[in-house]
Protein backbone atom coordinates (compact mmCIF):
# COMPACT_ATOMS: atom_id res chain seq x y z
CA UNK A 1 0.00 0.00 0.00
CA UNK A 2 2.86 2.56 1.07
CA UNK A 3 4.73 1.99 -1.77
CA UNK A 4 1.71 2.74 -4.13
CA UNK A 5 0.93 5.31 -2.65
CA UNK A 6 4.04 7.22 -2.85
CA UNK A 7 4.27 7.36 -6.67
CA UNK A 8 0.76 8.62 -7.03
CA UNK A 9 0.96 11.76 -8.92
CA UNK A 10 4.53 11.02 -10.09
CA UNK A 11 6.65 12.89 -7.37
CA UNK A 12 8.38 11.98 -3.95
CA UNK A 13 6.23 12.33 -1.18
CA UNK A 14 7.29 14.89 1.44
CA UNK A 15 8.42 14.62 4.38
CA UNK A 16 5.48 15.85 6.15
CA UNK A 17 3.29 13.22 4.24
CA UNK A 18 6.24 10.88 5.49
CA UNK A 19 5.15 11.81 8.75
CA UNK A 20 1.81 11.37 8.63
CA UNK A 21 2.33 7.93 7.11
CA UNK A 22 3.97 6.91 10.11
CA UNK A 23 1.66 8.20 12.24
CA UNK A 24 -1.16 6.44 11.01
CA UNK A 25 0.89 3.19 11.01
CA UNK A 26 1.61 3.42 14.65
CA UNK A 27 -1.81 4.44 15.40
CA UNK A 28 -2.87 1.37 13.48
CA UNK A 29 -0.43 -0.62 15.75
CA UNK A 30 -1.19 0.84 19.00
CA UNK A 31 -4.46 0.30 17.72
CA UNK A 32 -4.45 -3.24 17.19
CA UNK A 33 -2.10 -4.04 20.20
CA UNK A 34 -5.34 -2.54 22.45
CA UNK A 35 -7.31 -4.75 20.27
CA UNK A 36 -5.28 -7.63 21.55
CA UNK A 37 -4.86 -6.93 24.65
CA UNK A 38 -8.69 -6.16 25.50
CA UNK A 39 -9.23 -9.88 23.62
CA UNK A 40 -6.84 -11.58 26.25
CA UNK A 41 -8.24 -9.43 29.23
CA UNK A 42 -11.98 -10.52 27.22
CA UNK A 43 -10.39 -14.29 27.25
CA UNK A 44 -9.10 -14.12 30.92
CA UNK A 45 -12.62 -12.41 32.28
CA UNK A 46 -14.12 -15.04 30.33
CA UNK A 47 -12.00 -18.12 31.95
CA UNK A 48 -12.78 -16.69 35.05
CA UNK A 49 -17.01 -16.76 34.81
CA UNK A 50 -16.33 -20.32 34.04
CA UNK A 51 -14.42 -21.33 36.89
CA UNK A 52 -17.01 -19.30 39.00
CA UNK A 53 -20.16 -20.90 37.33
CA UNK A 54 -18.29 -24.58 38.44
CA UNK A 55 -16.44 -23.25 41.26
CA UNK A 56 -19.18 -21.28 42.91
CA UNK A 57 -21.62 -24.18 43.78
CA UNK A 58 -18.99 -25.97 45.92
CA UNK A 59 -17.75 -23.33 47.58
CA UNK A 60 -21.12 -22.51 48.65
CA UNK A 61 -21.89 -25.88 49.65
CA UNK A 62 -19.03 -25.86 52.06
CA UNK A 63 -20.22 -22.45 53.31
CA UNK A 64 -23.44 -23.68 54.17
CA UNK A 65 -22.53 -27.08 55.65
CA UNK A 66 -20.54 -24.76 58.47
CA UNK A 67 -23.64 -22.44 59.11
CA UNK A 68 -26.50 -22.72 61.55
CA UNK A 69 -29.75 -23.39 60.75
CA UNK A 70 -31.36 -19.66 61.03
CA UNK A 71 -28.33 -18.78 59.25
CA UNK A 72 -29.27 -20.63 56.24
CA UNK A 73 -32.20 -18.57 55.78
CA UNK A 74 -30.78 -15.09 55.41
CA UNK A 75 -31.49 -13.46 52.01
CA UNK A 76 -29.29 -12.33 50.59
CA UNK A 77 -27.02 -14.84 51.70
CA UNK A 78 -23.97 -14.24 53.55
CA UNK A 79 -20.51 -16.24 52.02
CA UNK A 80 -18.81 -16.68 56.12
CA UNK A 81 -20.77 -17.65 58.76
CA UNK A 82 -19.79 -16.31 61.81
CA UNK A 83 -18.49 -19.31 63.83
CA UNK A 84 -18.01 -22.47 61.89
CA UNK A 85 -20.53 -25.40 63.31
CA UNK A 86 -18.34 -28.38 62.86
CA UNK A 87 -21.22 -30.34 64.53
CA UNK A 88 -23.23 -30.54 61.44
CA UNK A 89 -20.56 -33.33 60.11
CA UNK A 90 -21.13 -35.67 63.58
CA UNK A 91 -24.75 -34.81 62.95
CA UNK A 92 -24.95 -35.71 59.10
CA UNK A 93 -23.12 -38.77 59.76
CA UNK A 94 -25.38 -39.59 62.88
CA UNK A 95 -28.01 -39.57 60.85
CA UNK A 96 -28.29 -43.17 59.89
CA UNK A 97 -25.59 -46.08 59.62
CA UNK A 98 -23.09 -44.68 57.54
CA UNK A 99 -20.48 -46.60 58.44
CA UNK A 100 -22.57 -49.12 57.16
CA UNK A 101 -23.12 -47.35 53.85
CA UNK A 102 -19.40 -46.72 53.35
CA UNK A 103 -18.64 -50.38 54.03
CA UNK A 104 -21.37 -51.65 51.32
CA UNK A 105 -20.25 -48.79 49.12
CA UNK A 106 -16.91 -49.96 48.77
CA UNK A 107 -17.81 -53.87 48.97
CA UNK A 108 -19.44 -53.11 46.00
CA UNK A 109 -17.21 -50.88 43.40
CA UNK A 110 -14.73 -53.08 44.14
CA UNK A 111 -16.37 -56.37 43.60
CA UNK A 112 -17.78 -55.07 40.56
CA UNK A 113 -14.27 -53.85 39.28
CA UNK A 114 -12.99 -56.84 40.12
CA UNK A 115 -15.24 -59.39 38.00
CA UNK A 116 -15.18 -56.68 35.10
CA UNK A 117 -11.83 -57.41 34.85
CA UNK A 118 -12.36 -61.04 34.87
CA UNK A 119 -15.23 -60.63 32.24
CA UNK A 120 -14.15 -58.00 30.05
CA UNK A 121 -10.65 -58.69 29.12
CA UNK A 122 -11.05 -62.80 27.70
CA UNK A 123 -14.16 -61.75 25.94
CA UNK A 124 -12.48 -58.45 24.41
CA UNK A 125 -9.68 -60.51 23.18
CA UNK A 126 -11.61 -63.09 21.75
CA UNK A 127 -13.54 -60.53 20.06
CA UNK A 128 -10.43 -58.55 18.55
CA UNK A 129 -8.01 -61.39 18.06
CA UNK A 130 -9.84 -64.75 16.90
CA UNK A 131 -11.94 -65.84 14.10
CA UNK A 132 -14.75 -67.80 14.98
CA UNK A 133 -18.04 -69.01 13.84
CA UNK A 134 -21.07 -67.01 15.68
CA UNK A 135 -18.54 -64.02 16.25
CA UNK A 136 -20.62 -61.69 14.72
CA UNK A 137 -23.70 -62.74 16.17
CA UNK A 138 -22.25 -62.72 19.91
CA UNK A 139 -20.60 -59.40 19.82
CA UNK A 140 -23.55 -58.41 18.57
CA UNK A 141 -25.18 -59.24 22.08
CA UNK A 142 -22.67 -57.11 23.42
CA UNK A 143 -23.84 -53.93 20.63
CA UNK A 144 -27.14 -54.22 21.67
CA UNK A 145 -26.62 -54.31 25.65
CA UNK A 146 -24.29 -51.44 25.31
CA UNK A 147 -27.10 -49.33 23.81
CA UNK A 148 -29.46 -50.88 26.65
CA UNK A 149 -29.56 -48.43 29.51
CA UNK A 150 -29.92 -50.32 32.84
CA UNK A 151 -32.28 -48.06 33.67
CA UNK A 152 -34.71 -49.21 31.56
CA UNK A 153 -34.70 -52.32 32.55
CA UNK A 154 -34.45 -52.42 36.17
CA UNK A 155 -38.25 -53.73 36.92
CA UNK A 156 -37.50 -57.25 35.43
CA UNK A 157 -33.96 -57.40 36.62
CA UNK A 158 -35.60 -56.68 40.34
CA UNK A 159 -37.88 -59.45 39.90
CA UNK A 160 -35.58 -61.90 38.59
CA UNK A 161 -33.05 -60.92 41.84
CA UNK A 162 -35.78 -61.01 43.42
CA UNK A 163 -36.71 -64.87 42.31
CA UNK A 164 -33.34 -65.54 43.19
CA UNK A 165 -33.68 -63.85 46.99
CA UNK A 166 -30.86 -61.82 45.65
CA UNK A 167 -32.00 -58.55 46.73
CA UNK A 168 -30.71 -56.30 49.60
CA UNK A 169 -27.52 -58.72 49.11
CA UNK A 170 -24.48 -56.87 48.10
CA UNK A 171 -24.06 -59.89 45.20
CA UNK A 172 -27.71 -58.93 43.67
CA UNK A 173 -25.93 -55.04 43.25
CA UNK A 174 -23.20 -56.78 41.93
CA UNK A 175 -24.05 -59.64 39.58
CA UNK A 176 -25.69 -57.40 37.27
CA UNK A 177 -22.44 -55.54 36.35
CA UNK A 178 -20.45 -58.50 36.55
CA UNK A 179 -19.40 -57.79 33.01
CA UNK A 180 -19.45 -54.51 31.06
CA UNK A 181 -20.36 -53.96 27.47
CA UNK A 182 -18.96 -50.77 27.34
CA UNK A 183 -15.59 -52.25 28.80
CA UNK A 184 -15.66 -54.69 26.01
CA UNK A 185 -16.09 -52.30 23.29
CA UNK A 186 -13.17 -50.48 24.38
CA UNK A 187 -10.59 -53.04 25.08
CA UNK A 188 -11.09 -54.71 21.74
CA UNK A 189 -10.26 -52.07 20.03
CA UNK A 190 -7.38 -51.74 22.10
CA UNK A 191 -6.51 -55.38 21.31
CA UNK A 192 -6.93 -54.79 17.37
CA UNK A 193 -4.37 -52.28 17.56
CA UNK A 194 -1.51 -54.23 18.85
CA UNK A 195 0.54 -55.94 15.68
CA UNK A 196 0.26 -58.80 14.34
CA UNK A 197 4.33 -59.14 14.16
CA UNK A 198 4.51 -59.04 17.84
CA UNK A 199 2.00 -61.36 18.30
CA UNK A 200 3.66 -63.43 15.52
CA UNK A 201 7.29 -63.25 17.40
CA UNK A 202 5.67 -64.42 20.69
CA UNK A 203 4.04 -67.47 18.72
CA UNK A 204 7.38 -68.57 17.56
CA UNK A 205 8.91 -69.00 20.74
CA UNK A 206 6.32 -71.36 21.27
CA UNK A 207 4.32 -70.00 24.58
CA UNK A 208 1.22 -70.76 25.92
CA UNK A 209 -1.79 -68.45 24.54
CA UNK A 210 -3.01 -67.44 28.06
CA UNK A 211 0.70 -66.79 28.92
CA UNK A 212 0.94 -64.55 25.71
CA UNK A 213 -2.36 -63.09 26.56
CA UNK A 214 -1.08 -62.19 30.16
CA UNK A 215 2.36 -61.49 29.97
CA UNK A 216 2.21 -59.53 26.55
CA UNK A 217 -0.84 -58.23 25.54
CA UNK A 218 -2.57 -57.15 28.44
CA UNK A 219 0.37 -55.08 29.39
CA UNK A 220 0.12 -52.88 26.46
CA UNK A 221 -3.22 -52.40 27.02
CA UNK A 222 -3.09 -51.04 30.14
CA UNK A 223 -3.81 -47.52 29.81
CA UNK A 224 -7.39 -48.85 28.24
CA UNK A 225 -7.60 -50.55 31.54
CA UNK A 226 -7.19 -47.92 34.04
CA UNK A 227 -9.18 -46.10 32.37
CA UNK A 228 -11.49 -48.00 32.51
CA UNK A 229 -11.07 -49.17 36.31
CA UNK A 230 -11.49 -45.51 37.28
CA UNK A 231 -14.43 -44.91 35.11
CA UNK A 232 -16.37 -47.91 36.24
CA UNK A 233 -15.20 -47.48 40.05
CA UNK A 234 -16.14 -43.75 40.08
CA UNK A 235 -19.70 -44.31 38.24
CA UNK A 236 -20.27 -47.65 40.68
CA UNK A 237 -19.36 -45.62 44.06
CA UNK A 238 -21.93 -42.23 42.53
CA UNK A 239 -24.46 -44.83 41.67
CA UNK A 240 -27.80 -43.80 43.60
CA UNK A 241 -30.41 -45.39 41.13
CA UNK A 242 -29.53 -49.20 41.25
CA UNK A 243 -28.81 -49.53 44.85
CA UNK A 244 -32.26 -47.98 45.43
CA UNK A 245 -33.98 -49.56 43.25
CA UNK A 246 -32.52 -53.40 44.05
CA UNK A 247 -33.03 -52.62 48.40
CA UNK A 248 -35.64 -52.48 50.61
CA UNK A 249 -33.52 -52.28 54.11
CA UNK A 250 -30.28 -50.74 55.20
CA UNK A 251 -27.84 -54.15 54.72
CA UNK A 252 -26.93 -53.53 51.42
CA UNK A 253 -27.40 -49.96 51.24
CA UNK A 254 -25.06 -47.31 49.63
CA UNK A 255 -23.55 -44.01 50.46
CA UNK A 256 -25.14 -42.17 48.26
CA UNK A 257 -28.27 -43.47 49.21
CA UNK A 258 -27.68 -42.45 53.10
CA UNK A 259 -27.19 -39.30 52.08
CA UNK A 260 -30.33 -38.96 50.08
CA UNK A 261 -32.19 -39.90 52.84
CA UNK A 262 -30.82 -37.13 55.24
CA UNK A 263 -33.18 -35.26 52.92
CA UNK A 264 -36.25 -37.17 53.81
CA UNK A 265 -35.41 -37.80 57.68
CA UNK A 266 -35.84 -33.94 58.67
CA UNK A 267 -39.16 -32.60 57.99
CA UNK A 268 -37.43 -29.12 57.78
CA UNK A 269 -34.83 -28.52 54.70
CA UNK A 270 -31.67 -28.73 57.07
CA UNK A 271 -29.62 -27.38 54.22
CA UNK A 272 -26.98 -27.58 56.33
CA UNK A 273 -26.97 -30.84 58.02
CA UNK A 274 -27.68 -32.00 54.02
CA UNK A 275 -24.59 -29.96 52.53
CA UNK A 276 -22.51 -31.53 55.64
CA UNK A 277 -23.07 -34.77 54.42
CA UNK A 278 -22.97 -34.11 50.69
CA UNK A 279 -19.60 -32.81 51.48
CA UNK A 280 -18.79 -36.10 53.25
CA UNK A 281 -20.22 -37.45 49.96
CA UNK A 282 -18.01 -34.84 47.74
CA UNK A 283 -14.98 -34.77 49.12
CA UNK A 284 -12.97 -38.08 48.69
CA UNK A 285 -13.42 -38.21 45.04
CA UNK A 286 -12.71 -34.10 44.63
CA UNK A 287 -9.50 -34.48 46.97
CA UNK A 288 -8.57 -37.50 44.73
CA UNK A 289 -9.52 -35.56 41.17
CA UNK A 290 -7.88 -32.73 42.26
CA UNK A 291 -4.48 -34.92 42.89
CA UNK A 292 -4.26 -36.62 40.07
CA UNK A 293 -6.53 -35.10 37.70
CA UNK A 294 -4.58 -35.24 34.85
CA UNK A 295 -4.55 -39.09 34.81
CA UNK A 296 -8.68 -39.50 35.27
CA UNK A 297 -9.27 -36.70 32.63
CA UNK A 298 -7.45 -38.73 30.96
CA UNK A 299 -9.00 -42.01 31.41
CA UNK A 300 -12.00 -40.40 31.09
CA UNK A 301 -11.92 -38.89 27.89
CA UNK A 302 -8.00 -39.07 25.94
CA UNK A 303 -8.31 -43.06 26.22
CA UNK A 304 -12.36 -43.40 26.04
CA UNK A 305 -12.26 -41.75 22.49
CA UNK A 306 -9.83 -43.45 20.08
CA UNK B 1 -6.77 -76.85 14.72
CA UNK B 2 -7.60 -78.79 18.04
CA UNK B 3 -11.03 -79.06 19.34
CA UNK B 4 -9.67 -77.10 22.35
CA UNK B 5 -8.39 -74.34 19.76
CA UNK B 6 -11.73 -73.99 18.61
CA UNK B 7 -13.49 -73.97 21.98
CA UNK B 8 -11.61 -71.16 23.25
CA UNK B 9 -12.97 -67.73 21.66
CA UNK B 10 -16.39 -69.19 23.14
CA UNK B 11 -14.85 -70.06 26.62
CA UNK B 12 -13.59 -66.79 26.63
CA UNK B 13 -16.53 -64.52 25.59
CA UNK B 14 -19.08 -67.01 27.87
CA UNK B 15 -18.92 -65.27 31.71
CA UNK B 16 -19.40 -62.20 29.84
CA UNK B 17 -22.30 -62.95 27.32
CA UNK B 18 -24.06 -64.79 29.89
CA UNK B 19 -24.12 -62.08 32.48
CA UNK B 20 -25.65 -59.88 29.45
CA UNK B 21 -27.72 -62.44 28.40
CA UNK B 22 -28.75 -63.09 31.95
CA UNK B 23 -29.41 -59.22 32.81
CA UNK B 24 -29.49 -57.62 29.92
CA UNK B 25 -31.15 -59.21 26.89
CA UNK B 26 -33.38 -61.88 28.68
CA UNK B 27 -35.20 -58.62 31.15
CA UNK B 28 -36.10 -57.19 27.79
CA UNK B 29 -38.34 -59.85 26.64
CA UNK B 30 -39.17 -60.76 30.01
CA UNK B 31 -40.13 -56.86 30.22
CA UNK B 32 -42.40 -57.07 26.92
CA UNK B 33 -43.84 -60.51 28.16
CA UNK B 34 -45.03 -58.78 31.59
CA UNK B 35 -46.40 -55.62 29.36
CA UNK B 36 -49.17 -57.61 28.46
CA UNK B 37 -50.45 -58.65 31.57
CA UNK B 38 -52.59 -57.30 34.70
CA UNK B 39 -50.04 -58.36 38.05
CA UNK B 40 -49.67 -56.55 41.59
CA UNK B 41 -46.48 -58.00 42.15
CA UNK B 42 -47.96 -59.81 45.30
CA UNK B 43 -50.61 -61.74 43.89
CA UNK B 44 -49.78 -65.44 42.42
CA UNK B 45 -51.65 -65.07 39.00
CA UNK B 46 -51.34 -63.06 36.07
CA UNK B 47 -54.33 -62.05 34.14
CA UNK B 48 -53.29 -62.08 30.60
CA UNK B 49 -54.30 -58.22 29.00
CA UNK B 50 -53.17 -57.89 25.49
CA UNK B 51 -52.40 -54.97 24.23
CA UNK B 52 -54.80 -53.06 26.92
CA UNK B 53 -51.98 -52.09 29.05
CA UNK B 54 -50.62 -49.97 25.85
CA UNK B 55 -53.74 -48.57 25.22
CA UNK B 56 -54.60 -47.58 28.46
CA UNK B 57 -50.83 -45.97 28.70
CA UNK B 58 -51.18 -44.17 25.27
CA UNK B 59 -54.26 -42.87 26.34
CA UNK B 60 -53.37 -41.28 29.79
CA UNK B 61 -52.78 -37.72 28.91
CA UNK B 62 -50.25 -38.31 32.14
CA UNK B 63 -47.99 -40.30 30.09
CA UNK B 64 -48.47 -38.32 27.01
CA UNK B 65 -47.07 -35.00 29.11
CA UNK B 66 -44.42 -38.19 30.22
CA UNK B 67 -43.49 -38.56 26.73
CA UNK B 68 -43.06 -34.78 25.91
CA UNK B 69 -41.44 -34.36 28.98
CA UNK B 70 -38.84 -36.91 28.42
CA UNK B 71 -38.28 -35.74 24.63
CA UNK B 72 -37.77 -32.05 25.13
CA UNK B 73 -35.29 -32.90 28.49
CA UNK B 74 -33.23 -35.02 25.63
CA UNK B 75 -33.55 -32.72 22.84
CA UNK B 76 -32.31 -29.62 25.10
CA UNK B 77 -29.93 -31.16 27.44
CA UNK B 78 -28.10 -32.62 24.08
CA UNK B 79 -27.72 -29.99 22.21
CA UNK B 80 -27.35 -27.41 24.46
CA UNK B 81 -24.52 -30.02 25.94
CA UNK B 82 -22.76 -30.96 22.77
CA UNK B 83 -23.04 -27.45 21.17
CA UNK B 84 -22.00 -25.15 24.49
CA UNK B 85 -19.50 -27.90 24.71
CA UNK B 86 -17.64 -27.63 21.18
CA UNK B 87 -17.51 -23.65 21.75
CA UNK B 88 -15.91 -23.95 24.74
CA UNK B 89 -13.18 -26.43 22.94
CA UNK B 90 -12.63 -24.25 20.25
CA UNK B 91 -11.98 -21.65 23.08
CA UNK B 92 -9.95 -23.63 25.63
CA UNK B 93 -8.14 -25.56 23.29
CA UNK B 94 -4.65 -24.47 24.56
CA UNK B 95 -1.95 -25.78 26.40
CA UNK B 96 -1.10 -24.03 29.14
CA UNK B 97 -1.18 -24.73 33.03
CA UNK B 98 -4.01 -21.92 33.51
CA UNK B 99 -6.09 -23.55 30.66
CA UNK B 100 -5.39 -26.87 32.36
CA UNK B 101 -6.61 -26.00 35.54
CA UNK B 102 -9.92 -24.10 34.28
CA UNK B 103 -10.38 -27.69 31.82
CA UNK B 104 -10.30 -29.47 35.84
CA UNK B 105 -12.71 -27.20 37.09
CA UNK B 106 -15.44 -27.40 34.38
CA UNK B 107 -14.55 -31.20 34.49
CA UNK B 108 -15.06 -31.79 37.85
CA UNK B 109 -18.90 -32.30 38.33
CA UNK B 110 -18.88 -35.33 35.64
CA UNK B 111 -17.22 -37.74 38.56
CA UNK B 112 -19.33 -36.44 41.07
CA UNK B 113 -22.75 -38.23 42.09
CA UNK B 114 -25.93 -37.40 41.03
CA UNK B 115 -26.60 -37.24 44.14
CA UNK B 116 -24.88 -34.95 45.37
CA UNK B 117 -25.31 -32.51 42.38
CA UNK B 118 -29.40 -32.46 43.26
CA UNK B 119 -29.07 -31.72 46.80
CA UNK B 120 -26.34 -29.14 45.92
CA UNK B 121 -28.44 -27.97 42.93
CA UNK B 122 -32.09 -28.14 44.84
CA UNK B 123 -30.43 -25.60 47.54
CA UNK B 124 -28.82 -23.27 45.11
CA UNK B 125 -32.50 -23.16 43.05
CA UNK B 126 -34.46 -22.73 46.54
CA UNK B 127 -36.69 -20.01 45.83
CA UNK B 128 -36.37 -18.34 48.86
CA UNK B 129 -32.26 -18.75 50.32
CA UNK B 130 -31.02 -19.72 47.19
CA UNK B 131 -27.88 -18.41 45.84
CA UNK B 132 -29.24 -18.32 42.60
CA UNK B 133 -31.56 -16.11 42.87
CA UNK B 134 -29.53 -13.92 44.84
CA UNK B 135 -26.90 -14.26 41.55
CA UNK B 136 -29.77 -13.10 39.18
CA UNK B 137 -30.62 -10.83 41.91
CA UNK B 138 -27.52 -8.99 41.00
CA UNK B 139 -28.22 -9.03 37.83
CA UNK B 140 -31.09 -7.05 38.04
CA UNK B 141 -34.23 -9.59 37.32
CA UNK B 142 -36.36 -10.75 40.12
CA UNK B 143 -36.54 -14.05 42.12
CA UNK B 144 -37.78 -17.06 40.16
CA UNK B 145 -39.43 -20.01 41.43
CA UNK B 146 -36.56 -22.76 39.57
CA UNK B 147 -37.96 -26.22 39.97
CA UNK B 148 -41.06 -24.97 42.46
CA UNK B 149 -42.92 -23.82 38.79
CA UNK B 150 -44.74 -26.15 36.03
CA UNK B 151 -43.40 -23.50 33.63
CA UNK B 152 -39.19 -23.20 34.76
CA UNK B 153 -38.60 -26.78 36.36
CA UNK B 154 -37.42 -28.60 33.85
CA UNK B 155 -35.61 -25.95 32.21
CA UNK B 156 -33.79 -26.49 35.73
CA UNK B 157 -33.13 -29.49 35.35
CA UNK B 158 -31.56 -29.35 31.40
CA UNK B 159 -29.77 -26.51 33.11
CA UNK B 160 -28.28 -29.04 35.88
CA UNK B 161 -27.36 -31.41 33.96
CA UNK B 162 -25.82 -29.22 31.10
CA UNK B 163 -23.88 -27.72 34.30
CA UNK B 164 -22.70 -31.73 34.87
CA UNK B 165 -21.95 -32.73 31.58
CA UNK B 166 -20.34 -29.63 29.71
CA UNK B 167 -16.93 -30.26 31.09
CA UNK B 168 -16.90 -34.02 29.81
CA UNK B 169 -18.11 -33.22 26.29
CA UNK B 170 -15.56 -30.44 26.07
CA UNK B 171 -12.71 -32.21 27.09
CA UNK B 172 -13.92 -34.61 24.33
CA UNK B 173 -13.96 -32.66 21.97
CA UNK B 174 -10.62 -30.83 22.37
CA UNK B 175 -9.23 -34.38 22.39
CA UNK B 176 -10.84 -34.27 18.96
CA UNK B 177 -9.77 -31.19 18.14
CA UNK B 178 -5.93 -32.21 18.96
CA UNK B 179 -6.17 -35.32 16.87
CA UNK B 180 -7.05 -32.78 13.63
CA UNK B 181 -3.17 -33.05 12.09
CA UNK B 182 -1.19 -29.84 12.34
CA UNK B 183 -0.48 -29.79 9.04
CA UNK B 184 -3.85 -29.43 7.92
CA UNK B 185 -4.31 -26.42 9.13
CA UNK B 186 -1.51 -25.01 8.23
CA UNK B 187 -2.55 -26.23 4.57
CA UNK B 188 -5.85 -23.82 5.14
CA UNK B 189 -4.37 -21.07 6.50
CA UNK B 190 -1.52 -20.90 3.43
CA UNK B 191 -4.43 -21.29 1.25
CA UNK B 192 -6.06 -18.21 3.40
CA UNK B 193 -9.42 -20.03 3.82
CA UNK B 194 -11.44 -18.10 6.51
CA UNK B 195 -12.04 -18.93 9.95
CA UNK B 196 -15.57 -19.60 9.04
CA UNK B 197 -15.23 -22.41 6.23
CA UNK B 198 -11.93 -23.82 8.12
CA UNK B 199 -14.73 -24.42 10.55
CA UNK B 200 -17.42 -25.97 8.18
CA UNK B 201 -15.30 -27.69 5.72
CA UNK B 202 -12.60 -28.88 8.07
CA UNK B 203 -12.81 -28.76 11.15
CA UNK B 204 -16.69 -30.14 11.68
CA UNK B 205 -16.15 -32.53 9.07
CA UNK B 206 -13.08 -33.90 11.10
CA UNK B 207 -14.46 -33.78 14.32
CA UNK B 208 -17.87 -36.10 13.09
CA UNK B 209 -17.10 -38.97 14.74
CA UNK B 210 -16.68 -37.05 18.02
CA UNK B 211 -19.76 -35.38 18.04
CA UNK B 212 -20.89 -38.69 16.95
CA UNK B 213 -19.80 -40.58 20.20
CA UNK B 214 -21.37 -37.19 21.90
CA UNK B 215 -24.63 -37.04 20.80
CA UNK B 216 -25.13 -41.14 20.89
CA UNK B 217 -23.35 -41.08 24.50
CA UNK B 218 -25.74 -37.85 26.01
CA UNK B 219 -28.33 -39.13 24.56
CA UNK B 220 -29.01 -42.49 26.12
CA UNK B 221 -28.11 -40.45 29.28
CA UNK B 222 -30.63 -38.03 28.77
CA UNK B 223 -33.43 -40.90 28.13
CA UNK B 224 -32.55 -42.41 31.45
CA UNK B 225 -32.50 -39.63 33.69
CA UNK B 226 -33.58 -40.10 37.24
CA UNK B 227 -31.42 -39.46 40.09
CA UNK B 228 -32.05 -35.66 39.34
CA UNK B 229 -35.80 -35.96 39.15
CA UNK B 230 -36.04 -38.77 41.98
CA UNK B 231 -34.13 -36.38 44.59
CA UNK B 232 -34.85 -32.79 43.14
CA UNK B 233 -38.62 -33.07 41.89
CA UNK B 234 -39.95 -36.35 42.17
CA UNK B 235 -42.03 -35.55 38.48
CA UNK B 236 -43.41 -32.65 40.21
CA UNK B 237 -45.02 -30.05 40.50
CA UNK B 238 -48.45 -30.87 38.77
CA UNK B 239 -46.32 -33.74 36.48
CA UNK B 240 -44.02 -30.88 34.86
CA UNK B 241 -40.60 -32.61 35.16
CA UNK B 242 -42.02 -36.71 35.29
CA UNK B 243 -40.18 -38.73 32.74
CA UNK B 244 -39.97 -42.41 31.39
CA UNK B 245 -37.70 -43.69 33.58
CA UNK B 246 -39.21 -42.32 37.08
CA UNK B 247 -42.74 -43.01 35.74
CA UNK B 248 -42.07 -46.76 35.41
CA UNK B 249 -40.21 -46.41 38.70
CA UNK B 250 -43.46 -44.96 40.23
CA UNK B 251 -46.02 -47.71 38.54
CA UNK B 252 -44.01 -50.60 39.64
CA UNK B 253 -42.34 -49.48 43.20
CA UNK B 254 -45.31 -47.58 44.64
CA UNK B 255 -48.25 -48.77 42.45
CA UNK B 256 -47.41 -51.90 41.86
CA UNK B 257 -48.72 -51.78 38.52
CA UNK B 258 -46.10 -54.07 37.13
CA UNK B 259 -47.70 -54.84 33.63
CA UNK B 260 -48.44 -51.30 33.43
CA UNK B 261 -44.77 -50.27 34.42
CA UNK B 262 -43.66 -53.17 32.07
CA UNK B 263 -45.61 -51.34 28.86
CA UNK B 264 -44.10 -47.84 29.78
CA UNK B 265 -40.96 -49.98 29.51
CA UNK B 266 -41.23 -51.47 26.25
CA UNK B 267 -42.51 -47.44 24.74
CA UNK B 268 -39.45 -46.51 26.27
CA UNK B 269 -37.39 -49.47 24.62
CA UNK B 270 -39.09 -48.54 21.05
CA UNK B 271 -38.35 -44.58 21.25
CA UNK B 272 -34.32 -45.87 22.10
CA UNK B 273 -34.14 -48.38 19.45
CA UNK B 274 -35.90 -45.86 16.89
CA UNK B 275 -33.23 -43.55 17.79
CA UNK B 276 -30.42 -45.58 17.54
CA UNK B 277 -31.10 -46.68 14.10
CA UNK B 278 -31.74 -43.76 12.39
CA UNK B 279 -28.67 -42.25 14.32
CA UNK B 280 -26.64 -45.33 12.89
CA UNK B 281 -28.05 -44.70 9.50
CA UNK B 282 -27.49 -40.91 9.06
CA UNK B 283 -24.17 -41.14 10.19
CA UNK B 284 -23.83 -44.59 8.06
CA UNK B 285 -23.87 -41.73 5.37
CA UNK B 286 -22.35 -38.40 6.37
CA UNK B 287 -19.38 -39.99 8.78
CA UNK B 288 -16.14 -38.63 7.82
CA UNK B 289 -13.90 -41.35 9.61
CA UNK B 290 -10.43 -40.93 9.72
Amino acid sequence: MKAIDRTIGGSPIGAAAEDKWTSIRSKKMILRKALRAALRALNLAGLLALVLIFAMPFVWMISTSLKTLPETMIFPPEWIPKSPVWQNYADAWNTGPFLRYFVNSVVIAVGILILQMLTIIPASYAFARYKFKGSNFLFGIVMVTLMIPAQLIFLPVYLELSAFKLLNTHLGLILPFASSAFGIFLLRQAFMQISDELLEAARLDQAAEWKIIIKIMVPMVKPVLVTFALFSFIAHWNDYFWPLVMTTNETARTLPLGIAKIREVEGVATWNILMAGNLILVAPILVVFFLSQRQIIKAFVYNGVK
Amino acid sequence: MTVWEKLRPYGMVAPAIIIFALFFIYPIFYMIYLSMFDWNFVSPTKTYVGFQNFKDLLAEPDFRQVLSNTTVYTVLTVTLTTGIALLLALWMNRKSFFHGFVQGAIFSPHIISLVSISLLWSWLMDPEYGLLNWVIGLAGFGKLEWLSHPSTSLISLVMVAVWKGLGYNALVFIAGLQSIPADIYEAASLDRSKPWTTFTKLILPMLSPTIFFLVIINMIGSFQVFETIAIMTQGGPVNSTNTLVYYIYEYGFRFFKIGYASAAGVILLVIVGILTMIYFKLLSNRVHYR
